[in-house]
């Protein structure tokens, strides 16, 4: 076991696809001799060439479209984005290109690519940079959507996403790159399509991911101490949503909340309410309540960008009321 | 007004090819026109739908780079892209079968007019989005490079090619691409068919250069202008930019001075093309100038040329018949092909 940091999970799990495959690639802006904007790719240029870890103009949507086109034709690329809100940039690539070309071609292609960096909202980055695209791309066909939330499960979850043969969105969180966590010496893989049980309870299933998921244990432990048994369950795949595993949790607990970092119109909660509605409505005791994101840009702010966000607080009370509602 | 560009005199060299190379290059050109004109027909007749754009006029500009490309090389594509298809070995029936929304389709009939794919003809398929395929051919020209450098695979030294319109030129995925290409060195051709048109709007009415070829300098890469209406001269800029390419000696722009017979999909009335300018480069039309020298240089004679074109007409009448009765896609498979592993 050796204690590593998130950014440096990530960093071993490209390092150990590269070289134990030649066609995985990085490429990305400043992802070379710079090493990386959050350092998850130092020294790698030096130990792999500069064709191997590849620093591109910045040319969002082309180089987007150039890892596409050599997904297409064999290599395994994995394309940086700086921030994630850059890709927006890339909308037309990962939609049209990424995500539906598979089945446009009629199979004929497939595209193994990962494309990954920091998203959420971090300390004071102003609304451009702080963005939370998982909700724009949920509805994107053909995509695979990972959020990483500890340095165990980012480094087993990028692994697999570069051995994935489809596109992989993989949202970091711009303020876990420092988290610490013991990681085990041999190798480890975590699948893309598994929620983590992340703290087993009877009372109440809370659905996050990401960051939130540490909202959410925060929130937990004065919880825990009035008494409250509240499940807290990490999704991991925000695309395709392990409903398996929420089920199993439904079933016992009868009440959910979702917790999210994105916006409420249009975000992950609103389509997981709606699924669950279609699997799990006769589970309920109670409507599903989700705490979201408020529905604006991103003040720079550092008092309104707090409010902007759900607070431990906030999940704090909302389990609390959920609990006094009677059936 | 704007003023309009006058046609250049061209000083290239034709290629110099063989009765064999000729025949071949004759018989892809014939089988562009006719396939085109049999999906005019199907298309009037309610017999194919959605956007169909047709690729007559323009048959110099596929045949002359992609016959003088090799099987495994790669070629990018538009939404103009039947020709280009067939141009690079997709059969005439899987096209076809294709537009008639089919399993047998080159795209299981899940892409249609636009998005024409096969991956055993390398063709890296039809972008219905204006200059989305160009970073896409540029991922495939970087996969030759970087599997011949990184991964010792001397054997990969394919070269792309990437189709697109005047349109396109002022977009900014043709400039990044431009760039990316030129400062790698990619084995990469940028071919721009100007047909002058880009629906209803005039190149001249849309860029502040309207001589293309003129763009590449600033990306320090060789722009060539060349008679797009003369299948040996695009053969000729063709087979000198691919000879660069595949010596590692980096990407192309070919800008060949085309023209649509046709509007731009059958959908569009084109209304705003003048009559004049249309017969004046109808009077130009590529397959019977190379008809012309064909005979003139002695490489063939009109029975030869009579049999090719009888032939072509089975095939296209074949490839009709065979989407006509190829099956459907099947229902239970409409959410096959999402994922790889589907």
């Amino acid at each position: 076991m050796a204690e590593t940091f998130l950014f440096n999970a990530l960093r071993q799990a490209i390092d150990e696809e590269m070289g134990r495959d030649q066609t995985v690639m990085v490429l990305g802006e400043d992802v070379g001799v710079y090493g990386g904007s959050y350092k998850v790719t130092k020294d790698l240029h030096g130990k792999y060439g500069e064709l191997r870890v590849l620093d591109t103009p910045i040319a969002e949507n082309s180089f987007t479209g150039m890892a596409i086109g050599a997904a297409m034709t064999g290599l395994r690329p994995i394309v940086e984005g700086m921030n994630m809100g850059f890709l927006l940039l890339a909308f037309n690539q990962i939609s049209n290109n990424a995500g539906m070309l598979r089945y446009t071609s009629g199979g004929n292609f497939k595209i193994p690519l990962v494309i990954r960096g920091p998203g959420g909202v971090g300390r004071q980055l102003g609304a451009e940079h702080s963005q939370r695209l998982e909700a724009y791309f949920q509805a994107v066909p053909g995509l695979k959507i990972v959020a990483c939330s500890t340095p165990y499960n980012a480094k087993g979850l990028l692994k697999s996403a570069i051995r994935d043969d489809n596109p992989v969105l993989f949202f970091e969180h711009v303020l876990l790159y420092n988290l610490k966590e013991d990681l085990p010496n041999e190798e480890y893989l975590v699948p893309l399509d598994r929620a983590e049980v992340v703290r087993p309870g009877q009372d109440v299933t809370i659905i996050t991911y990401s960051r939130m998921r540490h909202h959410v244990m925060a929130a937990v432990k004065p919880l825990e101490r009035k008494g409250f048994d509240p499940e807290v369950i990490d999704l991991i795949a925000l695309k395709p949503i392990d409903y398996d595993t929420l089920g199993q949790s439904i079933r016992k607990t009868h009440r959910v909340i979702i917790v999210e970092e994105c916006m409420k119109t249009g975000g992950i909660a609103a389509e997981i309410i709606a699924s669950i509605n279609d699997r799990f409505f006769d589970e309920l005791d109670a409507p599903v309540l989700r705490l979201s994101s408020q529905d604006i840009p991103t003040p720079y702010n550092g008092r309104l960008e707090s409010l902007t966000i759900v607070q431990p607080q906030q999940i704090e009370e909302a389990v609390e009321k959920m609990m006094q509602l009677q059936v | 007004m704007v003023q309009e560009r006058t046609l250049p005199t061209f000083q290239s060299p034709p290629a110099q090819i063989s009765a064999e190379e000729g025949l071949m290059i004759y018989e892809d050109m014939i089988l562009g026109r006719y396939f085109e004109d049999k999906c005019a027909e199907m298309y009037y007749r309610g017999k194919m739908f959605g956007f169909v754009h047709l690729y007559n006029g323009q048959e110099a500009v596929s045949s002359g780079v992609i016959k003088a490309l090799r099987d495994d090389d790669y070629v990018g594509s538009t939404y103009r892209d039947h020709v280009h298809a067939l141009s690079a070995g997709v059969p005439a029936r899987s096209v076809m079968a294709e537009l008639f929304g089919k399993e047998t389709g080159c795209s299981k009939g899940r892409g249609g007019s636009m998005h024409m794919f096969s991956a055993e003809h390398n063709l890296l398929g039809g972008y219905a989005f204006i200059g989305e395929g160009i970073p896409v051919a540029l991922g495939a020209a970087f996969q030759s490079r970087y599997r011949r450098e990184t991964m010792g695979d001397d054997a990969a030294d394919q070269v792309t090619a990437s189709f697109f319109g005047d349109g396109t030129t002022n977009n900014g995925q043709f400039f990044e691409c431009l760039n990316m290409a030129a400062l790698w060195k990619l084995p990469m051709l940028f071919v721009v068919e100007n047909n002058k048109w880009a629906i209803g709007m005039a190149h001249e009415r849309a860029t502040s250069q309207p001589e293309i070829y003129r763009k590449a300098s600033v990306f320090g890469l060789p722009g060539i202008e060349v008679d797009g209406m003369d299948v040996l001269a695009v053969r000729a800029v063709a087979q000198e930019a691919i000879a660069r390419a595949r010596a590692g000696e980096g990407p192309t722009l070919i800008e060949c001075l085309t023209y649509r017979f046709r509007g731009h999909s059958l959908a569009d009335p084109d209304e705003l093309r003048s009559a004049d300018e249309k017969a004046k480069w109808q009077s130009r039309d590529p397959i019977q100038r190379f008809e012309a020298y064909l005979i003139e240089q002695n490489l063939a004679d009109d029975e030869v040329l009579k049999a090719i074109r009888q032939k072509i007409e089975g095939v296209v009448e074949d490839a009709l018949s065979f989407a006509q009765d190829s099956p459907e896609p099947d229902p239970s498979e409409l959410y096959r092909y999402i994922f790889a592993e589907d």
